[in-house]
């Protein structure tokens, strides 16, 4: 690869991260076999692997909620033991989490005080976070209440939070999988800064650009294994894709059909709601027709009406109006789940454990959650009564199992047992098994791997190839690229009227992410 | 050294096969602690406790008598159990089931010579318990209250209800001024299984039959597996296009339904009449049962009749040992304790950790900023 020179791990006084040999054992599963690990002091770090690669354990390991097996870690030159992240704190490791972990109906500055060990008034705390915020370009106001933040703000909550204890090294788990494009710019800003005083960060990612752009070195982790260290701008974004991934990944194969007006398969109308509670997004006057043929893609940052907005198409939310949504012309508003699957629609949601999959049963059983009335005629016998019939549901979940390549430790292990590619992949190949006509995905790749995330994305276009109707929602501006023939953007509960791809760029969705948000603060 | 619970990646199978037995098997050793401070010898009470209610004929009748009412009540339990509605009142709904499926040969005593009397009495306690469990379930799917509170308290009003009657209008006239009922006769008597060996009644077969068609409902059934998804993960229960609220009425009807039968089948069995109190807290001890029985009806059955022998087991100690009743109550209470104790084994594993880890790190910290 001769990328071992470019890599070669600094030594000497420089070093402030050290890990030798780090090996963390699950079972029979070799979560991080002896990984090595050097960050230097003012670099920016990342950490490259697809899921289930062991990225997560192994940054767990550094931050002190999990021990490892075997291995060391030496931090400026001395050799310690992370027992817990308090312990971490003290040494200086700092760590911003991909899922907040803020109390919503607390403002800003409580919640930073909540996570201090000090006693310093709350008064003091929200000085000092103002001060730091605004030296760091993040500008946050710490009396405001987290539930009426965006989710970038929390962020800052978040990286605020972490940078008060005055960390050397400051972990980021997928930072910018929430944010839109001018927030990750901000983002990319404040990290230089702390870089620029000689900070380091350890950034974690599977978005190749964006590790190009910031990142001095990275780690690449297969496996649980380093595959490699390498300067990621000598790189290409193939490169990185194939160490990561051991292999040539899948490029999406599709072709644009020339205005084939297909037939419209789900209608909806003037889709109104009122927030469920208190940090619900209501949904304001959406219409949106998606024809026979074609994917169209609905952008937005999290937490502007997309989860809402799938509750209410799916039939988890019911309207009153049955004209609101039309599946293959027929009134559904009033049908719930099942009435709407019974019409031809499938439904893969955002959340896998706990809502797509109940996270304690076999994947045969989950199998049954969603397909026990479509599929009554298989999986039931005996009437009224509906005895399970379990050969045939598990001829189908190996079906699925082997169509979409999912790989599983057992027979048919539970949900929970699966990495989250893995699991996506069954959930997603459920429903594509049925040849939906109508198939609603919310996040269909999200904490993906690029392998199985490729995989995905060609089955929900092969799918349109049928003559099915396919809404995908996500947060992934490359993705709807790749795959949409319309996006529209969600911003504050309501929809844009879709822009036809050859006509969207980046900046266009970008600035209605944005929303009215824009040039706010 | 110190203790660690790791996470196991899935459920151990071994460990929730053999989680009831190590749970019995802790309460005997603290059973025989108990013993050994109360200053008896903890061989002979564990002896008149464990295994000498099973040496006669006589007493395995009892015991048979004793089971059928908890395995009834337990089987409905597992499936609200299962489905995340916390009935704890089962010991209200088998007093109103007693009291509805009674007052067919009270309020009507020349019915009780049709031969249809009986199964119109077992089908009125069912009715009555059912209905007395649909306050619960009302209140927590309309208005969201907590059915843990609601049905407990409900027990009490149940009990106190059943006071007033045997006290006031349904007084035995011919009874003496005590306060009971008249006794059932002909039809209204739940027949007895082999009247030559023993009192045992039909109730027992009630309990067996019940056990075996509700494991069918869980094990094999879509209602079975709606049940099992809605109390494992609401959110996926409602993908799947599952009523919250359907399974709520679903489980509290039948364990109420079942919990009736049992109080009209004990009144009509058993005890012969209605008094005061007609149970020894089945409808509490079944609580322990359902987990006892890991919330699977065959495996509420072997524990139904281990719980029935610690009742037995305590009239006899209370003879040949000369301890107090209450000792029942609290080996009861111990193997509830043990039994959601050796649980966390079925998730989690022990570990044995050296301290040498713990200390290795804190000469290495840094001060607070």
């Amino acid at each position: 690869m001769g990328t071992e020179l470019a890599g070669e791990p600094a030594t000497g006084p420089g070093l402030l991260l050290d890990v030798r040999g780090l090996t963390k054992v699950f079972g029979s599963l070799i979560a991080c076999n002896s990984v090595d690990l050097q960050i230097a002091k003012g670099e920016i770090h990342a950490l490259l692997g697809e899921n289930g690669a062991g990225k997560s354990t192994l940054v767990k390991m550094l931050f002190g909620t999990l021990a490892p097996n075997a291995g060391e870690i030496v931090w400026n030159g001395k050799q310690v033991r992370i027992g817990s992240p308090g312990e971490a704190r003290r040494l200086g490791i700092g760590m911003v989490f991909q899922h907040f972990s803020l109390f919503e109906a607390l403002t800003a500055a409580e919640n930073i005080a909540l996570s201090l060990d000090s006693t310093t008034p709350i008064s003091a705390i929200a000085a000092k976070a103002k001060e730091l915020s605004h030296s760091y370009g993040l500008p946050l106001d710490p009396g405001s209440l987290v539930g009426d933040l965006s989710v970038g703000e929390r962020q800052r909550i978040e990286i605020i939070r972490c940078l008060l204890q005055e960390p050397d090294l400051i972990i980021l788990d997928e930072p910018t999988s929430v944010l839109t494009p001018q927030e990750a710019d901000k983002l990319f800003e404040t990290l230089e800064r702390l870089r620029g005083e000689g900070k380091s960060i350890l950034y974690i990612s599977h978005r190749l650009e964006e590790v190009q752009r910031i990142c001095d070195r990275a780690t690449v982790l297969r496996h649980g294994k380093v595959v490699a260290h390498c300067n990621p701008r000598q790189e290409t974004a193939g490169s990185l894709a194939r160490m990561m991934v051991g292999g040539d990944v899948h490029e999406v194969h599709r072709e644009h059909p020339d205005h084939v007006e297909g037939a419209p398969l789900i209608e909806i109308r003037n889709l109104s709601q009122a927030p469920k509670g208190p940090f619900s997004m209501p949904l304001r006057d959406i219409s949106l027709t998606v024809r026979a043929g074609e994917v169209v893609g609905i952008a937005g940052v999290a937490g502007n009406g997309q989860g809402e907005f799938f509750d209410a198409v799916s039939g988890e939310a019911v309207q009153a109006d049955p004209a609101t949504v039309r599946i293959r012309n027929i009134d559904a508003g009033t049908l719930g789940i099942t009435g709407r699957r019974l019409l031809g629609a499938g439904f893969v949601p955002e959340e896998r454990l706990g809502h797509g999959a109940v996270p304690g049963m076999k994947l045969s059983d989950n199998m049954l959650l969603a397909r026990h009335t479509s599929d009554a005629k298989a999986f039931l016998g005996g009437g009224a009564l509906g005895f399970i019939r379990r050969d045939a549901i598990e001829a189908t979940t190996k079906r699925v199992v082997e169509e979409m390549d999912v790989r599983k430790s057992a027979e048919d292990p539970e949900a929970s047992a699966l990495s989250g590619g893995n699991l996506q992949k069954f959930i997603i190949g459920r429903e594509l098994d049925r040849k939906p006509s109508v198939l609603i995905v919310n996040q269909p790749t999200w904490g993906v791997d690029a392998g199985a995330a490729a995989r995905i994305r060609q089955a929900l276009i092969d799918l349109t190839r049928t003559g099915s109707a396919v809404i995908v929602i996500s947060q992934d501006l490359d993705e709807l690229f790749e795959i949409s023939d319309r996006i529209a953007v969600m911003a504050h509960g309501e929809m844009s009227p879709t822009i036809p791809i050859q006509e969207a760029t980046r900046e266009k969705i970008g600035l209605l992410m944005g929303g009215a948000d824009t040039g706010a603060h | 050294m110190r203790l660690e619970l790791a996470k196991r990646p899935q459920h151990s199978k071994l460990f929730s096969a053999l989680s009831p037995f190590i749970a019995f098997v802790l309460t005997v050793i603290a059973g025989a602690i108990l013993f050994a401070l109360l200053g008896k010898s903890p061989g002979a009470a564990l002896y008149a406790y464990f295994i000498a209610p099973l040496t006669d004929l006589w007493s395995l009748h009892e015991l048979a008598i004793k089971a059928a009412p908890l395995i009834l009540i337990a089987v409905g339990l597992a499936v609200c159990y299962l489905s995340n509605n916390w009935n704890i009142g089962a010991e209200g709904q088998f007093v109103m089931g007693a009291v509805v499926g009674a007052m067919l040969p009270i309020l009507y005593p020349g019915l009780q010579q049709s031969p249809l009397a009986l199964p119109v009495m077992l089908v009125m306690g069912a009715l009555g318990g059912a209905a007395y469990a649909a306050i619960p379930a009302f209140l927590k799917a309309r208005f969201n209250t907590n059915e843990i509170l609601t049905s407990l308290m409900l027990v009490y009003v149940a009990q106190l209800f059943l006071d007033w009657l045997v006290r006031g209008p349904w007084r035995d006239p011919a009874a003496m001024n005590f306060p009971q009922a008249p006794r059932f006769t002909g039809y209204a008597v739940l027949p007895e299984l082999l009247p030559s060996a023993g009192r045992a009644n039909i109730g027992i077969l009630f309990a067996l039959i019940a056990a075996v068609l509700v494991w069918i409902l869980l094990a094999r059934t879509r209602k079975g597996f709606e049940i099992r998804v809605i109390g494992m993960s609401p959110r996926a229960g409602r993908f799947a296009g599952f009523s919250t609220r359907g399974a709520i009425f679903f489980s509290f009807l039948l364990s109420g339904a079942l919990a009736g039968l049992a109080g009209i089948s004990e009144v009509s069995g058993a005890i012969g009449r209605l008094q005061p109190s007609i149970s020894p807290g089945y409808g509490f001890a079944a609580i322990i049962v359902a987990f006892l029985g890991r919330l699977n009806p065959l495996g509420i059955v072997a524990a139904g009749f281990v719980l029935a022998l610690t009742y037995l087991g305590g009239e006899v100690a209370q003879i040949e040992v000369g301890v107090s009743d209450k000792v029942v109550r609290a080996f009861q209470g111990l193997l509830l304790f043990f039994v959601l104790a050796c649980d966390t084994l079925i998730h989690y594993r022990i570990r044995f950790v050296p301290s040498e880890r713990l200390a290795a790190v804190l000469p290495e910290a840094k001060s607070d900023a």
